[in-house]
């Protein structure tokens, strides 16, 4: 009965829409299909950017010693609750400020569409006002989740949850409205499709100043130089981050094609699926015979590093490479990956999960590798955005570690370190039934 | 009667306890340790740094035999546990004053 019902309005509406149109001049499909085909876009996108959350909360869980794994989850499912807030507040007006000038606009408050706004009211070039900022605060969240992980077990909550709120509020906002809100890197050429740049390299330059200005964990370096490795708790729940963050990778670069309304953009937004699905490929299967090679045995935590580095490299040019582009700019994300996480052990730099390999180093590679598919980027314009970025976000989160530092301290004492997050910041084990190892 | 104290590799304890049962052992007791002996650990990879396994993983066995039984038993793990390669284990025996049966309360020879 409700089929039928369905069948006969649907069959009404299909012969009235030129009497409709004469009556009430309600646009026709053809003005609101992109409209409602992009909201669609930015929603299911923005669901798969959501779970990289998760992603990151496993990965990261997996990769620290049990006993900082409560703390672990309890940052990251306060940073990403920060980060909505935070970008409703400030952030998305910031980085979307319309006309400005071109480096710096605080925004206010995210206002959404009026309740069943009528399509004269709607942006109808674009998409409702809803998914834009939804799909957006995902991916501020990311770049959050991003420092979470390299300055693991030895941060204290809070000066490390105000850091979010300035990172997510303020700082990712303001370098990002640079390009995405129209600012001057985009006026002078620059390109960053989903973000090598714009996201993950902004991520790892807050993770590396953090992580300098944090020191390296008790015992991880000892005084003869020597390196002491802190194998991972769980490396099946390192796996299952890894793959939801690939998974996630989907709507972080198919829904920043920003556009699903014409034959051309939905074939860009499948094109762009592939070539993502074939960097992370690549950047594992580089990984594992590299590691093999080097090593004499394959080390997975490299391999998915491996995959998420050619994720990070495949995200500044998502959409022109051809699928075989895709790959080698994939793998040579592999190669950043295995050679730059002994490097930064080199140089005492302790970065529990391999954060500043996976997206900063293998974002400015991202990011420079736009110019051998995309002919409107050079070399210049590139290199200028990973400069500013880079130096803006580096300085900038010094700052604010070296504030928190000096006023409330951002490292826990050395008997809690030792103790575990766990038991002297939260007082809650991850697995209390477990005997100390 | 002895305690007969083994350490051996842990991918030889199912060897080890057929050929015991074999040769009329009925009880043992089997602990996971970590340790180390002239072996003196091993070395891994993670993540591109080598570190030092100091503490090996073996298996203790641990046996209460009358004392006529002590010398095959001690050749049976010795034959079944050996691999030729260093970190074999090692073998214990030690006196045992007393032993009692919980449910009977038999004493012992008669506990084992």
């Amino acid at each position: 009965m409700t089929n039928f019902k369905t069948l006969a309005t649907a069959a009404a509406l299909l012969t009235m829409p030129s009497l409709a149109f004469a009556q009430d001049a309600a646009p026709g499909f053809d003005e609101i299909g992109p409209y409602i085909m992009t909201t669609l876009l930015f929603c299911m996108a923005g669901f798969l950017v959501f779970f990289m959350a998760a992603g990151f909360a496993m990965l990261e869980g997996g990769l620290v010693r049990s006993k900082n794994v409560t703390m672990q989850m309890t940052k990251n499912i306060a940073l990403f609750s920060i980060a909505a807030i935070m970008y409703w507040l400030v952030g998305f007006n910031t980085m979307y400020p319309g006309d400005f000038n071109g480096f710096f606009a605080i925004g206010g408050q995210t206002v959404l569409d009026a309740v069943g706004v009528a399509a004269a009211d709607a942006a109808l070039d674009y998409a409702s006002v809803g998914s834009d900022f939804f799909f957006q605060l995902v991916f501020v969240a990311a770049t959050a989740s991003i420092v979470s992980g390299a300055v693991a077990e030895r941060i204290k909550l809070w000066p490390f949850l105000i850091f979010v709120v300035v990172l997510t509020g303020f700082m990712y906002p303001i370098s990002g409205s640079w390009q995405w809100g129209g600012g001057w890197l985009s006026e002078a050429g620059f390109s960053d499709f989903a973000g090598s740049t714009v996201v993950h390299s902004v991520g790892g330059w807050a993770a590396l100043a953090g992580v300098i200005v944090l020191g390296p964990r008790l015992g991880k370096y000892s005084k003869d130089g020597k390196i002491h490795p802190m194998p991972g708790s769980n490396l099946a729940l390192a796996t299952l981050g890894t793959f939801i963050l690939w998974l996630g990778w989907f709507g972080f670069n198919g829904g920043s094609q920003l556009a699903m309304g014409t034959v051309g953009d939905v074939s860009d937004v499948s094109r762009i699926f592939a070539n993502t699905n074939m960097a992370a490929a690549a950047g594992a299967v580089t990984a594992l015979i590299l590691t093999q090679v080097v090593y004499k045995k394959p080390d997975l935590t490299m391999v998915l590093n491996g995959a998420l580095a050619g994720l990070v490299s495949i995200t500044a040019e998502p959409l022109a490479p051809t699928l075989f582009g895709a790959l080698w700019i994939g793998a040579v994300g592999g190669i950043i990956v295995v050679f730059t996480v002994p490097l930064l052990d080199k140089f005492k730099i302790d970065d529990v999960v391999g954060a500043i390999p996976v997206h900063l180093f293998a974002g400015i590679w991202g990011t420079i590798a736009v110019i051998f598919y995309n002919s409107d980027a050079n070399l210049m314009t590139q290199l200028t955005g990973i400069v500013a970025y880079g130096v803006f976000t580096f300085v900038a989160s010094l700052i604010v570690w070296f504030i928190l530092k000096a006023v409330m301290g951002i490292r826990v004492s050395e008997e809690d370190e030792i103790n575990g997050l766990d038991v002297s910041e939260l007082g809650m084990e991850a697995y209390p039934e477990f005997a100390k190892g | 009667m002895k305690l007969i104290i083994a350490t051996i590799k842990p991918f030889k304890l199912e060897e080890v306890r057929e050929a015991l049962t074999e040769a009329g052992v009925r009880g043992m007791m089997v602990t996971e340790i970590k340790g180390f002996g002239s072996q003196s650990g091993h070395t891994e990879i993670y993540r591109g740094a080598e570190y030092a396994v100091n503490f090996v993983p073996k298996v203790k066995i641990e046996i209460v035999v009358p004392e006529a039984a002590v010398d095959q038993i001690v050749e049976t793990i010795t034959k079944t546990a050996q691999t030729g390669k260093i970190g074999d284990g090692k073998i214990f025996v030690l006196n045992v004053d007393q032993a009692v049966r919980v449910r009977t309360g038999e004493t012992n020879e008669d506990a084992l």
